[in-house]
């Protein structure tokens, strides 16, 4: 299989992201990035066109449960992947401060981690060195990085020590990673992270491994050590109560695409997608005791033959057909600028399906494209964006969405056959 | 580790120690003998619970005889081999002045290298035990690592203790035998008198077939099997630490090379490559290391292989990478020390292991070449006159037998203090 078959735009790409755009240019921009793994067994799509834009000194949170390519999209950054089976594909485009990591060579990249762009794994049991002491390994980024001496490292570890909270910095500091319990650990890692001030902090899971207390005070740690250094953080989650509690913004993530993009705000009071709503309807709640946790029916399809169309149908409760087209990332909320300025252009409404055409049923692709991308409002890139045409279709001509509500049955949103053997409307 | 620090417990063998003290530090060599005695005064004394180990006598006590009062709180290992340290290097100075007073003036290098040892000994063992009782209170726990908890866990095995004091005392005697030996190892005493004497106060292990003292030719003999066995493990490891680490980190096609020349070199018969090589060159003593330590690696970087496959998974490699480290920084600063458990199990039993083959060849003559002395040779040397002059072969065979023995005594207890099950 060819590196790009299947990879067009039509795929679910987003088209025309890698054009210039207005506004201060972004720390991160991450356009259609495709991680494949080859393997013995086929081509493994892990990430599969991920577009998004980390800005100074904001919170990206990446949302998504297990298997959907969070890590595999974090790890793609810094292109700490095993190469082979993994390969970032080209038409993939990593920019940090504008300058292009896809295809940097070696040398570079390693210049940049630790330094510039840091990362904080979700296992402090086992992201500690067990030979030497902490204040060792603290150091070890700043006399790499920065050339300092050893006993200027020193001094410097245990300030950052101090920094994220550990008591007792100086003795602390010639402690083994096996004599700190698990949050100490990780706040270890975090001044390792920090040791070098960098610009943006990958944080993969930072919490998951630590009990509720701890993780509230890393994630409050997380919170001041942002505001305090102006660093951007990408949190790596799947715990939408952690992005609720840290982020500015939230891409939702779901069989290595991201299905929904918006403000914190957006996503947890008006998510578009059917799967972001799964996951807010699966989170627990203290108001409604006694019921059953809802839970998104089903699991994660084999990144080895994402199906057609819409990966999230055969999951999905609204599910029609017209959802077996594929899907794109659609910027939401903000309808389109003409060239001129003559306001809304005709031809948003959905028209009658049309057999054999990429867009399907729906004509809003072609006036999109005419649109300069400087005058796009709603970016997919950083704006509030859905992956799921009956969602976005439903925002752009005010129809009720999902059909019938939450909980309701389907309505019959999309024009375009109803009733031709789509699944049942499930209710969570 | 942390003994109870009852202060005044041993009050009145420190007492007797304590007077002793006040002279001790004036004459040592003097005053060594004449505190061995009060020390055991002092040591019945302190037969309370507990003992004289941080009080004032304590202190007193450790400065004449180090190692005694560690023994009279039960640490037997660390005790003894400090004052057996202390005692032997004094025994030098006192019985041996004179060679002593001329391999001063000498300056050959064994012969300085042996007054090194005994100044070294002497200091180490006094300072160590004078800084050990003064540690009141126990060890602090802060910058505990695991390598103190493997040491903690060594301690508490018997043999293996034992077998480290058998090796570092042999390892130590064959540092200062230019000054310890009775005789040259080759000086012949007169062929006509001193053939194949038995056992006696003036040849203790009686003299060989050319009229050589046997003890100062064992003695001699330790210090090449030993170094044969300390060298040639030496160079077996760094080269197969280094390759398993390169082969399993890197992997891919430089796993697959090196693997296969690792494979290449294992499949050849050792003894036969051995036999090949100083067939072709002159026998040395150099060429014999050289040569069992160029074909003794592979099981090594074997085991460094395998034990950096499961490494380089765990997630501190994964955060090494992410820190900007470069592939040589993770493999000889993050790899190579979280693997050197096994290897230095390895080596203790592979030590133990080059001893023996050493002694096999030197046996067979392809080794060690008279009249150098080595334990093999000394075997071969006896073979002639077994039933005539036992000594001659018996004595260098029981030492390499208690030599291997403690090697591998303490390979095993390595093996246990190691266990990564231990681990956190």
């Amino acid at each position: 299989m060819s590196a790009r078959a299947g990879a067009g735009p039509a795929d679910g790409g987003v088209r025309a992201a890698d054009e210039p755009r207005a506004g201060p240019a972004p720390l991160l921009s991450v356009t259609d990035l495709r991680t494949w793994f080859f393997t013995d067994r086929g081509v493994v799509r892990a990430v599969d066109g991920v577009s998004f834009e980390v800005h100074g000194g904001e919170t990206l949170g990446i949302v998504g449960e297990s298997g959907c390519g969070k890590t595999v999209t974090s790890l793609s950054l810094l292109g700490l992947l095993p190469r082979p089976p993994a390969r970032i594909v080209d038409g993939s485009s990593i920019r940090l401060h504008g300058e292009e990591l896809v295809g940097a060579a070696e040398s570079r990249l390693r210049a940049l981690r630790g330094n510039r762009v840091a990362m904080i794994f979700q296992e402090p049991m086992s992201s500690l060195n067990p030979v030497f002491p902490v204040g060792d390994q603290i150091g070890e980024p700043l006399r790499l990085h920065r050339g300092m001496g050893r006993t200027q490292a020193r001094t410097e570890a245990v300030r950052l020590m101090r920094e994220v909270g550990i008591p007792d910095p100086e003795r602390r500091v010639d402690d083994y990673p096996h004599q700190l319990s698990g949050g100490m650990r990780q706040r270890v890692m975090i001044a390792m992270a920090l040791s070098c001030e960098p610009s943006l902090l990958i944080a993969d899971e930072p919490t998951t491994a630590l009990d509720v207390t701890i993780q509230a005070q890393i994630l409050e740690l997380l919170a001041d050590l942002r505001a305090r250094h102006g660093m951007a953080v990408l949190l790596i989650t799947h715990d939408l109560g952690v992005v609720a509690e840290v982020c500015d913004r939230v891409a939702v993530m779901y069989a290595g695409q991201l299905v929904e993009t918006g403000t914190v705000e957006q996503i947890f009071t008006d998510a578009q997608h059917p799967y972001t709503k799964g996951l807010l309807g699966s989170l627990p709640s203290v108001g409604e005791p006694g019921g059953r946790l809802a839970a998104i029916p089903g699991t994660v399809p084999s990144p080895l033959r994402w199906p057609a169309g819409c990966r999230f149908r055969e999951r999905c409760a609204w599910a029609i057909s017209g959802c077996e087209r594929p899907q794109e990332l659609i910027a939401l909320g903000e309808v389109p600028v003409a060239p001129s300025g003559e306001g809304p252009r005709e031809g948003l409404e959905p028209g009658a399906p049309a057999e054999g055409s990429p867009q399907g049923g729906w004509t809003l692709g072609a006036p999109m494209a005419g649109v300069p991308p400087d005058r796009r409002a709603g970016d997919p890139a950083s704006g509030r964006a859905v992956r799921c045409w009956r969602a976005s279709e439903a925002a752009m001509t005010g129809r009720p969405w999902p059909p019938g509500g939450l909980f309701g049955q389907d309505d019959g949103g999309g024009e375009s056959a109803r009733d031709d053997g789509a699944p049942e409307a499930r209710a969570w | 580790m942390v003994e109870p620090g009852a202060a005044g417990a041993g009050a009145p063998g420190g007492a007797g120690g304590g007077h002793d003290g006040a002279g001790g530090g004036q004459d040592e060599a003097g005053r060594g003998h004449d505190g061995a005695g009060r020390g055991r005064d002092g040591a019945g004394g302190g037969h309370d619970p507990g003992g004289a180990h941080h009080s004032r006598g304590g202190r007193f006590l450790s400065a004449v005889l180090p190692g005694l009062p560690q023994i009279m709180v039960g640490r037997m290992g660390a005790g003894s081999a400090a004052l057996l340290t202390w005692t032997g290097m004094l025994w030098i100075l006192v019985a041996r002045g004179e060679r002593v007073v001329a391999a001063a003036r000498s300056g050959a290098w064994d012969d300085r290298l042996a007054l090194a040892t005994v100044v070294v000994g002497l200091l180490g063992a006094w300072l160590w035990s004078w800084r050990d009782v003064g540690r009141a209170g126990g060890e602090e726990e802060i910058g505990v690592s695991q390598w103190d908890l493997a040491v903690r866990a060594f301690a508490r095995n018997r043999t293996a203790v034992a077998g480290l004091i058998v090796i570092g005392g042999l390892y130590g005697i064959a540092l200062v035998t230019p000054l310890v030996a009775p005789h040259d190892p080759n000086e012949q005493l007169g062929l006509l008198t001193h053939r194949y004497l038995g056992l006696s106060a003036a040849h203790p292990l009686g003299t060989d077939h050319f009229a050589r003292d046997v003890l100062s030719r064992l003695l001699y003999g330790a210090r090449i099997s030993l170094a044969i066995g300390f060298v040639a493990v030496g160079i077996s490891v760094t080269i197969g630490t280094l390759v398993g680490a390169v082969a399993g980190y890197l992997g891919g096609i430089a796993d697959s090379v090196l693997m296969r020349f690792v494979d290449m070199v294992i499949s050849f018969p050792r003894l036969v490559l051995l036999i090949t090589i100083i067939a072709l060159f002159e026998p040395s003593i150099f060429l014999i290391t050289a040569v069992l330590g160029l074909t003794l690696w592979p099981g090594t970087a074997r085991i460094v292989r395998a034990e950096v496959l499961s490494l380089r998974e765990r997630e501190f490699v994964q955060a090494a990478v992410a820190l900007g480290y470069s592939k040589r920084r993770i493999i000889l600063k993050h790899l190579i020390p979280n693997a050197l458990a096994p290897v230095i199990v390895a080596a203790t039993l592979g030590i133990g292991n080059t001893i023996v083959l050493e002694a096999g060849l030197s046996f067979l003559g392809l080794g060690v070449q008279p009249p150098t002395p080595s334990w093999g040779t000394m075997v071969d040397d006896g073979r002639a006159n077994l039933l005539g002059a036992w000594w001659l072969s018996t004595f260098p065979g029981l030492a390499i037998v208690f030599t291997v023995l403690s090697f591998n005594l303490v390979g095993d207890g390595l093996r246990d203090a190691l266990d990564p099950r231990m681990r956190t």
